[in-house]
């Protein structure tokens, strides 16, 4: 199992690092999709022995939502609100994914350093997580639209789902649930603001939005 | 006995203080004045009359008067006269006394505005505020012989000021003494505070409120502030004569004597001077409590 | 114990209940009265069974939160200070069922009925934690369920910036706790009440930090200020429960930090007593002269509820003077005085309160000026306003007196048997006390002359009517309980007895004496109250029968021969106070505004006074202004752009992340 773990991880950071180059939203979407996928497939790889009924009924539920279900929802708010269909930068995409780079450089030194309570499952789970996280918050930082804004945010959760699945063994239910209602609220909610947003001001520009300040 | 004596002594003599202040003015004016008793007349007169209420009024101008001659009368059991014990002592009931004039006080006021009159008024607000002003001067005054005698209880306070009293204390005793007399003069509405004869809205504090009583409740309002008169007096006249033989008819012929001689310095202070401006009203009772204060330090120390 | 608990319950689920159905105004407020009347009945049983001698129970579970303990438990102190929370409320939820439901159509009030509960749970669980998680929970949460009643018109400007000065206010105040408790739990190791360990070099920080604390909620002067701007914009029957009830959970507070910091081993040193002394001072005299000087009838009863925290906070003072000199009968009779206050007050202040929601209710509006003769339209609201009335200026055969009485009973004690050093405060006190008695009476003479007496000064006044049966019930059952702890007063002061030895820490034998006593005082002040109604009675028969069978005529008022003379030149509020407000004027700083009539035929002429307070002028304005315009200058950093604020939050991880690990 060890080395579909290791697949699925080197998968996910590849993931992430393609999203910091992407310059079309419509693709970034479908990255977050795979990368929703990629997790569901982890939670069943990162089992001892064949997954019994909840890591199972676990796994199809991320698919659901996170392969299938968010993606759907941001591609339907994409649509409707008439936005240019190009990432809006801040900072370029050959130093965004220098930057990203770095950030992997930076997690794999980090990982090394870090204590941690119990064994992850793969040497490579904590430095992915990490970068998943690091990658998921540069998005924020440097992409101007409120909807790879989104996108970004979820790209962190998934980096700290990838923490999660791989440290807790015996994967607590509690822990799942939070995450997935959190995620759940924060694309529900930021479907619902952006469209908003859009009927207030015609755009979902963020940096935009500044002009809402005190 | 003596019980009793303090109880019915007032009930029976205090018309008789309010007599005693006019026959001296009016000697003090050059003329004859009215006779001794008159205040009984007055009073047994109202009482025979009946009465006209203001269409304004409800039921707590009918229950001004009554309430505050109820109070009265309670207070009245607590004063001692001098040695002679109250009807009723206990610690604390000097408090008692204090807030049941107070009573009185608030319910006069009150049937005072019920008739929406603005002359009412005007004197509820002034007596408000000086007897305000004059409740610290009265309390810490108590406090002073409480300190000085160690004990709680009117009577047992009044009892302990005898002539030894005042050979420790004189100094304090005699400040506590113009303290008190200041009080005595200010809440029966005397001069220099008030005008007691004049009925012009401005120079009056009792007697405005009072404008619109008749009948059997004015008889009520006038027998209430003699003996309040009596009461106040009684305790000033407590501290300044230290005759405390312990036989019960000198003591009270001493106290009465006092009483009488009270009357006639008030009826002299009401002749000679005229009333102040009602601005330095309140620098007197500040005054007053000064000198209670004052008093108390002298105590304590 | 469970019964308590069980009260707690029922007000949380009939809270959410009223939330559900807030669409029929019936089935809400039926709910949440009806279940806040039965959680009344419910908590006050073990309340008085615990009172009556009965062992203090508990309840300590365990809670996920750190240092958290579901730890509660039923003492003589909180079973003292839940009989008022309770009975208090459960009326307060009586009047404002019919009260809220002049606001049915503008608003829905599920939301009201839900806060109500959550506020009277709240307050209950305060007083019966026992472990300071629990009890700073329980406090936050009672200070948003107030905040939300107290917004509850928040169309209106003024109402909300009340919200925030109250927000900030208790906020403040929570602050102080914080610390408070961290430092309390720091030595033991555990934040449950009966782990606390104090170091003696501590007391003195954290005795400040408890009154600092508890009196920004309690509302000690200068920490008062949200108190005039709150309790009048809140519906009166919270006013009521927040004046009542809410403040004192401030005094409950600072006395069960007492019973921690003070025991009979190390007795408390004197500036205890002198702080708590010079705190009741200010706040009863300042309370008292803001109180004459406003014409908003519930802003001055907002600000007399300042003034007997501070009449009760000199009870306290007297007591722990009394601790602190080793005198057993200062400490019981001042504590008695203090405590007996508490409950007194959340009788007679819920009761002024309610009235004077009836009186906004019914003339419209709440301008004393604009008020008058409402005793013959309103016959049993200016009743019962009545005896709230003689009953706050403390005057027998009430409950007000009663508990003054035990404070000056304490403080000639320390008069007349302690050294010059104690007597100096107790003389302060005893001077303090009377002046506050007399400009207490002054004020609400004023209070209930101008509204109710006289003749009405405003069309509005002149169509009051009278409320409805469940508005009248809960002020006429608290007008009957003033006057029967008045009467009965050795009884409710032997109910003290076990709440003084727990708080005192004077063995229970002591504390009886001095309550027997105390009650034997008591009990002479009872037969003169006695003797005083029945005087009344008698001289009442009297009169009447004096008057029968003679001629008693009803004529006009004597007006000095004016033609015609208008309601309006009957004698104002602020008229009747102004000798007192004029010899107070340096403190008020009242602001006047008018146009002066001129010439020999004047045309309109007015004035207008205002008395904004002198604290939050002069002291908190010009410090919050400083504050504000200091980080102002940081506003550079407020650009608003989403990205540079995440920004800060990624590089201030990952800097913590390298220097940490690297």
């Amino acid at each position: 199992m060890n080395l579909w773990t290791d697949s699925i991880l080197v998968l996910l950071a590849l993931a992430s690092l393609l999203l910091l180059g992407s310059s079309r939203i419509a693709g970034c979407i479908r990255i977050v999709a795979f990368q929703g996928l990629l997790l569901g497939l982890l939670t069943l790889t990162v089992q001892h022995g064949t997954p019994s009924l909840r890591p199972l009924a676990l796994a199809t539920a991320i698919i659901a939502l996170k392969g299938v279900a968010f993606p759907w929802l941001l591609a339907r708010v994409l649509r409707d609100a008439e936005v240019r269909r190009e990432v809006d930068p801040l900072v370029s995409y050959t130093v965004s994914l220098l930057i990203g780079t770095l950030a992997l450089a930076l997690s794999l030194w980090l990982s090394q350093r870090l204590p941690l309570p119990t064994k992850p499952v793969a040497s490579l789970l904590v430095p992915v997580a990490l970068f998943t996280i690091l990658a998921g918050l540069f998005v924020i930082i440097s992409r101007g639209k409120a909807l790879t804004q989104v996108l970004g945010y979820l790209v962190l959760e998934n980096g700290i789902y990838v923490f999660g699945v791989g440290l807790v063994q015996g994967t607590p239910m509690l822990v799942e649930l939070g995450v997935l209602l959190d995620v759940f609220v924060a694309v529900f909610v930021m479907g619902i603001a952006l469209f908003h947003i859009n009927r207030a001001f015609d755009h979902i520009d963020a940096d935009r939005l500044a002009v809402l300040r005190d | 006995m003596e019980a009793g004596l303090t109880f019915a002594l007032p009930l029976l003599l205090a018309p008789l203080m309010l007599g005693l202040i006019n026959r001296t003015k009016a000697l003090m004016a050059g003329r004859t004045g009215q006779p001794l008793l008159q205040t009984y007349h007055d009073l047994f007169k109202l009482l025979r009359k009946g009465a006209a209420y203001s269409r304004t009024t409800t039921w707590v101008f009918r229950a001004g008067p009554t309430v505050g001659l109820a109070a009265v009368l309670v207070a009245s059991a607590l004063v001692p006269l001098g040695g002679v014990p109250a009807a009723f002592a206990f610690p604390g009931d000097l408090i008692l006394f204090a807030y049941l004039l107070g009573l009185m006080r608030f319910f006069t006021v009150l049937a005072a505005l019920d008739t929406g009159s603005s002359f009412e008024g005007m004197g509820a607000s002034r007596e408000v505020t000086f007897s305000a002003l004059a409740e610290p001067t009265l309390l810490l005054g108590f406090a002073a012989i409480a300190r000085q005698t160690g004990s709680l209880s009117l009577s047992p306070m009044y009892a302990g000021l005898g002539s030894d009293a005042w050979r420790h204390a004189g100094p304090a005793l005699a400040l506590l003494a113009g303290a008190l007399l200041i009080v005595f003069l200010a809440e029966n509405a005397r001069i220099p505070i008030d005008d007691p004869t004049t009925h012009l809205e401005l120079t009056m504090i009792h007697e405005v409120m009072v404008l619109d009583h008749s009948g059997p409740e004015l008889a009520f309002i006038l027998y209430s502030s003699a003996l309040k008169l009596w009461l106040l007096g009684s305790l000033l006249v407590g501290i300044v004569v230290p005759v405390r033989s312990g036989i019960v008819w000198i003591d009270t012929l001493a106290m009465l004597a006092g009483l009488f001689a009270l009357a006639v310095v008030t009826g002299i202070v009401e002749s000679s001077m005229a009333r102040w401006r009602l601005l330095r009203v309140p620098q007197l009772l500040v005054g007053a409590s000064a000198l209670s204060a004052l008093a108390l330090a002298l105590i304590l120390r | 114990m469970l019964l308590v608990l069980l009260a707690v319950l029922l007000l949380l689920a009939s809270g959410c209940a009223a939330l559900l159905t807030q669409r029929s105004f019936r089935a809400s407020a039926g709910c949440a009265v009806g279940a806040a009347v039965l959680a009344a009945v419910l908590g006050v049983i073990p309340s008085l069974r615990v009172l009556c001698g009965a062992a203090p129970q508990s309840l300590h579970l365990p809670w996920s939160v750190p240092y958290g303990a579901f730890f509660v438990e039923v003492d003589a102190l909180s079973a003292f200070f839940l009989v008022p929370i309770f009975i208090l409320s459960g009326l307060a939820a009586v009047y404002g069922a019919e009260y809220l439901g002049s606001y049915r159509e503008t608003r829905s009030l599920g939301p009201a009925w839900f806060f109500f509960n959550l506020l009277v749970a709240s307050m209950v669980l305060v007083v019966i934690a026992r472990n300071a998680v629990l009890f700073l929970v329980a406090w936050e949460v009672m200070a948003l369920a107030s905040f939300f009643l107290v917004t509850f018109e928040d169309e209106k400007e003024s109402v909300r910036d009340a919200g925030w000065v109250y927000l900030v206010a208790t906020h403040l105040g929570t602050a102080f706790l914080l610390v408070l408790f961290i430092v309390l739990g720091s030595t033991g190791g555990s934040l449950d009440f009966d782990q606390f360990r104090v170091a003696p070099s501590q007391t003195g920080l954290l005795f400040v930090l408890a009154l600092v604390g508890f009196g920004a909620k309690a509302g000690f002067m200068p920490l008062h200020v949200w108190l005039p701007e709150a309790h009048p914009a809140a519906p009166s029957h919270v006013s009521a429960v927040m004046s009542g009830v809410m403040i004192k959970t401030g005094i409950y507070g600072l006395v069960r930090m007492l019973t921690f910091l003070a025991t009979p081993a190390a007795p408390p040193p004197a500036w205890w007593g002198w702080m708590l002394c010079a705190v009741g001072l200010t706040s009863g005299i300042f309370g008292v002269v803001f109180a004459l000087a406003q014409h908003d009838l519930k802003r001055l009863l907002a600000y007399h509820s300042v003034e007997n925290i501070g009449i009760i906070a000199l009870g306290l003072g007297v007591g722990v003077l009394g601790l602190s000199t080793g005198m057993p009968t200062l400490a019981a009779l001042g504590f008695a005085g203090g405590l007996l206050h508490v409950l007194n007050h959340a009788l007679f202040k819920g009761l002024l309160f309610l009235g004077a929601g009836a009186v906004g209710h019914a003339a419209g509006t709440r301008e004393i000026d604009h008020l008058g003769g409402l005793l013959q339209r309103m016959p049993w609201t200016g009743l019962t306003f009545l005896i709230g009335a003689v009953a706050i200026s403390g005057l027998p055969p009430l409950n007000g007196f009663v508990s003054e009485l035990l404070i000056y009973l304490g403080a000639f004690h320390g008069l007349t048997s302690a050294a010059a050093a104690t007597a100096v405060p107790v003389l302060c006190v005893v001077a303090g006390l009377a002046l506050i008695g007399g400009l207490a009476a002054a004020c609400f003479t004023k209070a209930f002359g101008i509204v109710f007496l006289g003749e009405p000064r405003s069309d509005h006044a002149a169509q009051a009517h009278e409320p409805g049966l469940a508005m009248r019930l809960p002020m006429l059952l608290l007008a009957a309980s003033c006057v029967l702890i008045g009467l009965l007063s050795p009884l409710a002061v032997g109910a003290l007895a076990p709440v003084l030895a727990n708080v005192t820490g004077l063995s229970p034998d002591v504390v009886r004496t001095h309550v027997a006593q105390a009650g034997g005082v008591l009990s002479f002040v009872t037969a003169g109250g006695v003797g005083l109604v029945g005087l009344i009675a008698a001289l009442a028969g009297v009169r009447s029968w004096l008057l029968s069978g003679r001629r008693v005529t009803t004529t006009l008022t004597w007006d000095c021969g004016y033609a015609q003379p208008t309601t309006r030149m009957q004698y104002s509020a602020s008229s009747f106070a102004h000798p007192l407000t004029e010899l107070f004027s340096v403190l008020l700083q009242t602001r006047r505004r008018g146009v002066a009539p001129a010439g020999l035929f004047p045309h309109a002429a007015s004035l207008a006074t205002e008395t904004p307070d002198v604290c939050s002028e002069r002291l908190y304005g010009p410090v919050f202004t400083t504050i504000g315009r200091g980080l102002g200058r940081l506003r550079w950093l407020q650009h608003g752009r989403v990205h540079f604020y995440v920004l800060y939050i990624a590089l201030t991880l990952l800097v913590l992340l390298i220097w940490k690990l690297g």
